[in-house]
């Protein structure tokens, strides 16, 4: 299992051709307190750099797009009912989406945790 | 000239005190403002309803309108050629919410009018400071000294633990009402302190002297009761109270009936009053008052859990294409644990309880058109 990193501030676990996505704990931190979370439909073919969520805090709507093409195939409905999970556990129960990889070449342009950490610094 | 955008931001007096505190700081009408500490705004705005919540508001206008003849009643009726409102009825050490009109019936801005018995004192928006204060010499030079206070800070102490806190530094505070307002010594300072606020609770303004603004901030800090709160916590509690927030609500555009805010007009400034009209923009404003107006701000309450925000446009039903109005304040009220927003519609679609929709990335929300404030107030009146 492999996690990389968008400059979007999103991350992405790979496991086979399923990548899981989420925003970092970073992205949490700079949003403050999430009070609502729009996820994608089960099913949507989403196109890499696209808008594929929305995460609201108490002042304003920020998008989380895409970071791969690929299909939705699950989201995490928990965050429906609990968009503080954003804050409480951004890396891990918090996470929004799930795809399909179309494109596992697209993955090349990712970053890794060490390559991340320096684009946060 | 420099455009705003190019020019330094200023600082207010407790600059320095934000920063030590952990404020992030943002761009606010010219200035560096503190937008939120490290509680973060559902925090902070929680804790303001259920303690008490200190805002540096330093960034708004504060001007003197002293009368050359001495008598305050010449300088309230001087005013009144220029505000919708009875400032002549504003009782020594009394407060009033009023409104600059222009000649279209528009609102060049709204700010607070206190009556110190020797002379007024006015609180404008940081935004409209520098044109309020040459409108005010422009057309009450004559009867009026005009005087800058830029050399004062003011902050606000609201929630319910307020008349406690600021009663150990001033005895006198817990004998005043909702909007009685006057000099008064806090701790070591002279001050003046106001009964009123923007955030539908209990709470104080106080003025106080620049240099004396940080020791009397630490000495109310020193209350564990008080969290310093930002100007995100700021916004999000006066949408919940309902209060318009100028350049958003209310604008040049909106006429103080259109802006729902006809209790703030009294009687003898309307037709038929002793002292009716004789304000901009009279004309327009009294007809309204007589017909109505055709469109209307009014409370908002999304169905949903998504907030939506201001700029959305707002439609009669889930299909048709033309716009009716749109939303000029929208957010998350935390108190309310529910999005909540203000916006314009047609008067016949403003009672409470009509359902309209606004457009939310491509699709349509249902809201229902509620009563303000969304948060009752706890005004001591």
């Amino acid at each position: 299992m492999t996690t990389l990193y968008t400059s979007d501030h999103e991350w992405l676990r790979i496991e086979g051709d399923v990548a899981t996505i989420g925003i970092t704990d970073y992205a949490q931190s700079q949003l403050g307190d999430v009070v609502f979370v729009e996820l994608p439909k089960v099913g949507r073919n989403l196109k890499k750099a696209e808008a594929a969520a929305v995460v609201e805090s108490v002042k304003a709507a920020s998008d989380v797009y895409a970071p791969i093409t690929g299909e939705v195939i699950e989201v995490n409905e928990a965050l429906a009912a609990e968009p503080a999970l954003v804050n409480s556990d951004a890396g891990g129960k918090a996470w929004f989406f799930k795809l399909k990889i179309a494109d596992k070449s697209e993955l090349g342009g990712l970053m890794d945790e060490a390559a991340y950490a320096a684009h946060t610094a | 000239m420099l455009a705003p955008e190019n020019s330094p931001l200023k600082q207010t007096p407790l600059h320095a005190l934000h920063v030590a505190r952990g404020a992030k700081m943002v761009p606010f009408a010219g200035y560096d403002m503190p937008v939120q500490y490290a509680a973060g705004v559902l925090k902070e705005h929680l804790h303001t309803r259920s303690h008490a919540g200190l805002f540096d508001v330093s960034h708004m206008g504060q001007l003197a309108l002293k009368p050359k003849s001495g008598k305050v009643a010449d300088a309230a009726l001087a005013l009144e050629k220029l505000v919708p409102q009875d400032t002549l009825g504003i009782a020594p050490g009394r407060q009033r919410y009023a409104q600059f009109t222009n000649n279209d019936g528009g609102l060049l801005d709204d700010l607070m009018v206190a009556n110190f018995g020797d002379h007024l004192f006015l609180v404008v928006n940081a935004a409209c400071k520098v044109e309020d204060e040459a409108h005010l010499r422009a057309h009450l030079s004559d009867a009026c000294e005009i005087v800058s206070l830029a050399d004062r800070a003011l902050i606000a102490l609201q929630g319910p633990k307020a008349e406690s806190v600021l009663e150990k530094l001033c005895a006198d505070v817990s004998s005043m009402k909702f909007m009685d307002a006057g000099p008064r010594r806090v701790g070591d300072i002279d001050c003046f302190v106001s009964r009123s606020g923007y955030t539908g609770e209990d709470g104080f303004e106080i003025s106080v002297p620049s240099d004396k603004a940080e020791a009397l901030v630490a000495a109310l800090l020193d209350s564990p009761d008080v969290l310093p709160i930002g100007l995100g916590a700021r916004d999000s509690l006066r949408l919940e109270a309902g209060l318009c927030l100028y350049g958003h609500d209310i604008d040049t555009m909106t006429t103080p009936v259109e802006g729902a805010l006809e209790w703030s007009v009294q009687k003898v400034r309307r037709s038929g009053g002793d002292r009716a009209g004789g304000f901009p923009g009279a004309d327009k404003i009294l007809a309204q008052f007589a017909q109505g107006a055709s469109r209307r701000r009014v409370g908002l309450r999304p169905d949903g859990r998504a907030p939506v925000r201001e700029g959305a446009a707002l439609f009669a039903d889930a299909a048709s294409s033309d716009p009716i109005g749109k939303v000029t304040s929208g957010g998350f009220g935390p108190s309310l644990n529910a999005p909540v927003a203000m916006g314009y519609l047609p008067s016949t679609l403003s009672a409470v309880g009509t359902t309209v929709f606004a457009e939310v990335r491509g699709q349509r929300l249902p809201l229902k058109v509620a009563a303000t404030p969304f948060v009752p107030n706890t005004y001591k009146r």
